[in-house]
């Protein structure tokens, strides 16, 4: 188990990051803010903990993968990759626009460090099998993390997935659902009802561990708890707020994909600033 | 030689991987047996993935497995795997731009009895608009066994699509088989049939059929739809002027539009597409289908002496 990251420092990350993905998107003039907010402390736990990984040698052979299935959160992939030293931070001002690596949503190895394209929901589970799959053959060790959307999983291939997981007993999976309560139209619970989430996964055969997914500590704990497990795959169930970490965003459907004005940017960087205190 | 199923040739190729290609593997979803692809798990059956009746899950894991240098070769009915798989295919496959195979077993009117649901008629049309795919149509056993390993050793998605039906072996062990490079099966002048499939074998019984009217028909095995033989095809539209294409699939998108794709911009010359005419199959007996959708050598002599008499008079006003 790698040593544990100073909980502050990361949470001071976690401002920076959440202010430079509404940069970006803000300058984009488009792009998904609820959902890549929600996010970050998710892959704040990933990026600085969890992965084995190095921004130096994106595809070192060795690495854990980290899988994005919910595409549309790609700015807050984007952001941390570039935290992490995949590539410049400058480059973050290019999402969106012609001719930029930083498409709207992910293409593979685009910029270094994007394992999968998504975009079309669902999809990012099933790769995850299927390298696990490789691994077993190859007696490959690694962990393999795959961040899904909460109305992301109304999607039929993930539930596929998920049995294929359970069937083939995939412990080097481990599934993340961002359940951050909304999706384009409104409240998951009002679009279609997805829960009880941990007794669905746990019906299909996996290990379900329910954190708050905006609490560092519980996030690095569950990454934690995830590893240990053996003969199955994992499903960690982070409670997120959409849009987190400024007011007017915060479980706002309209926030889901419409980039801030400037007024709006700035009022945001404002609001963050002050929590980092 | 003893009719055989393409599906069978796709199965001997596969067993052969399995034993000269260590990174081959396999998956499908309950249907191993009907592909043909069960030999290869006997055989191998650390290397074959059961992912259940599940072909969006099939699609998926075959790219996860791709990505880590493994050289998939996921098999379904055609219908089913394109069908259902498609938005897997483009996004997971094809823009990801990874090595996997996609044999589609039972296709077009081979699957016969079990009626429209399974008779896959539109997949040539839907699989070759998508960037980076590959599309094979082998013509018999032997030619689908030969397609099947060149498609292993051939970098990017391939899909090959297979009938259930025994069909007569018209080619040899010895023929050559490239992927992209169509097979002039036999030379003529007065026009030409362009075929792939099961097709191929009625193109030249309706070119035995046209020598008997002193009419001399070039057959072109287009073993590949994409990426198209243009020379092959320009070189046929030049010396013949007259085209007949061939296909047990819909007229709308498949092998004849990819043709004409290529002759209309460079050398426009009369041409007949036979295919089924923008229809859902129907529950028979496969040869009796293929008779009820004009699909038989007859009907393409009569689209070679059709796309003949307009050669003709197009002649004729120029002169």
């Amino acid at each position: 188990m790698p040593a544990r990251p100073d909980l502050a420092t990361l949470r001071k990350l976690a401002v920076d990051i959440r202010q430079d993905i509404l940069r970006a998107i803000a300058k984009a003039g488009s792009g998904h803010p609820g959902g890549s907010l929600s996010m970050v402390e998710l892959l704040i736990g990933l990026y600085w903990y969890a992965l084995r990984h190095d921004p130096q040698n994106p595809t070192w052979p060795e690495r854990d993968l980290f899988l994005l299935s919910k595409g549309h959160g790609c700015p807050a992939l984007y952001t941390v990759l570039a935290f992490r030293g995949y590539f410049p931070k400058e480059e973050l001002m290019t999402l969106r626009r012609y001719p930029t690596r930083l498409q709207g949503h992910p293409e593979r190895n685009s910029p270094p460090g994007v394992e999968i394209a998504a975009g079309s929901l669902g999809q990012g589970l099933s790769m995850a099998n299927g390298i696990a799959l490789a691994d077993r053959l190859d007696a490959r060790r690694r962990r393999i993390y795959c961040l899904m959307g909460d109305g992301e999983i109304q999607e039929g291939q993930v539930w596929e997935a998920a049995m294929t997981a359970h069937h083939h007993k995939l412990d080097a999976v481990c599934a993340i659902v961002d359940a951050n309560q909304l999706q384009q139209n409104g409240p998951v619970k009002d679009i279609q009802d997805i829960e009880p989430l941990p007794e669905k996964w746990r019906a299909f055969g996996w290990q379900a561990i329910e954190i708050n997914g905006h609490d560092l500590a519980q996030v690095l704990d569950a990454y934690d708890q995830a590893a240990a497990v053996k003969g199955k795959p994992q499903v960690i169930i982070a409670r997120t707020v959409k849009g987190k970490g400024v007011s007017f965003m915060e479980l706002n459907p309209a926030w889901h994909g419409v980039a801030p004005k400037p007024e709006e940017l700035a009022r945001a960087l404002q609001e963050l600033e002050a929590a980092r205190a | 030689m003893a009719d055989k199923p393409t599906r069978d040739g796709f199965g001997e190729g596969l067993l052969e991987l399995g034993r000269t290609t260590p990174n081959v593997v396999a998956l499908s979803g309950d249907l191993e047996d009907s592909a043909r692809a069960i030999w290869f798990k006997k055989e191998f059956p650390a290397r074959f993935f059961s992912v259940g009746i599940a072909e969006q899950d099939m699609i998926g894991t075959a790219a996860g497995l791709a990505l880590m240098g493994k050289i998939p070769f996921a098999c379904s009915f055609s219908q089913f795997v394109t069908g259902k798989a498609l938005e897997q295919m483009r996004l997971a496959v094809c823009y990801q731009r990874l090595n996997v195979k996609i044999a589609g077993s039972h296709g077009g009117l081979s699957v016969g009895a079990d009626g429209a649901t399974a008779e896959s008629l539109e997949e040539f049309s839907s699989l070759r608009a998508l960037p980076h795919m590959t599309v094979i149509v082998p013509c018999d056993a032997l030619e689908a066994r030969k397609a099947t390993i060149a498609a292993a050793a051939y970098p990017g998605p391939v899909f090959l699509r297979l009938g259930r039906a025994p069909a007569p072996l018209i080619t040899k062990p010895e023929d050559p088989f490239t992927i992209g490079r169509a097979n002039v099966l036999r030379g003529g002048d007065d026009v030409t049939l362009v075929a792939c499939g099961v097709m191929v074998e009625h193109a030249l019984r309706a070119a035995d059929l046209l020598s008997k009217d002193g009419i001399t028909a070039r057959v072109i095995n287009l073993h590949t739809i994409k990426p198209i033989d243009r020379a092959i095809l320009l070189a046929a539209a030049r010396d013949t002027g007259a085209i007949v294409t061939a296909e047990e699939h819909s007229v709308v998108g498949g092998l004849g539009s990819a043709v004409a794709e290529v002759l209309v911009q460079e050398h426009p010359v009369p041409m007949r597409f036979v295919g089924v005419q923008d229809r859902f199959g129907t529950s028979g007996d496969p040869a009796e289908l293929l008779k009820a959708f004009h699909l038989m050598p007859e009907d393409l002599v009569a689209a070679a002496k059709e796309v003949l008499r307009l050669k003709q008079s197009a002649l004729g006003s120029r002169l």
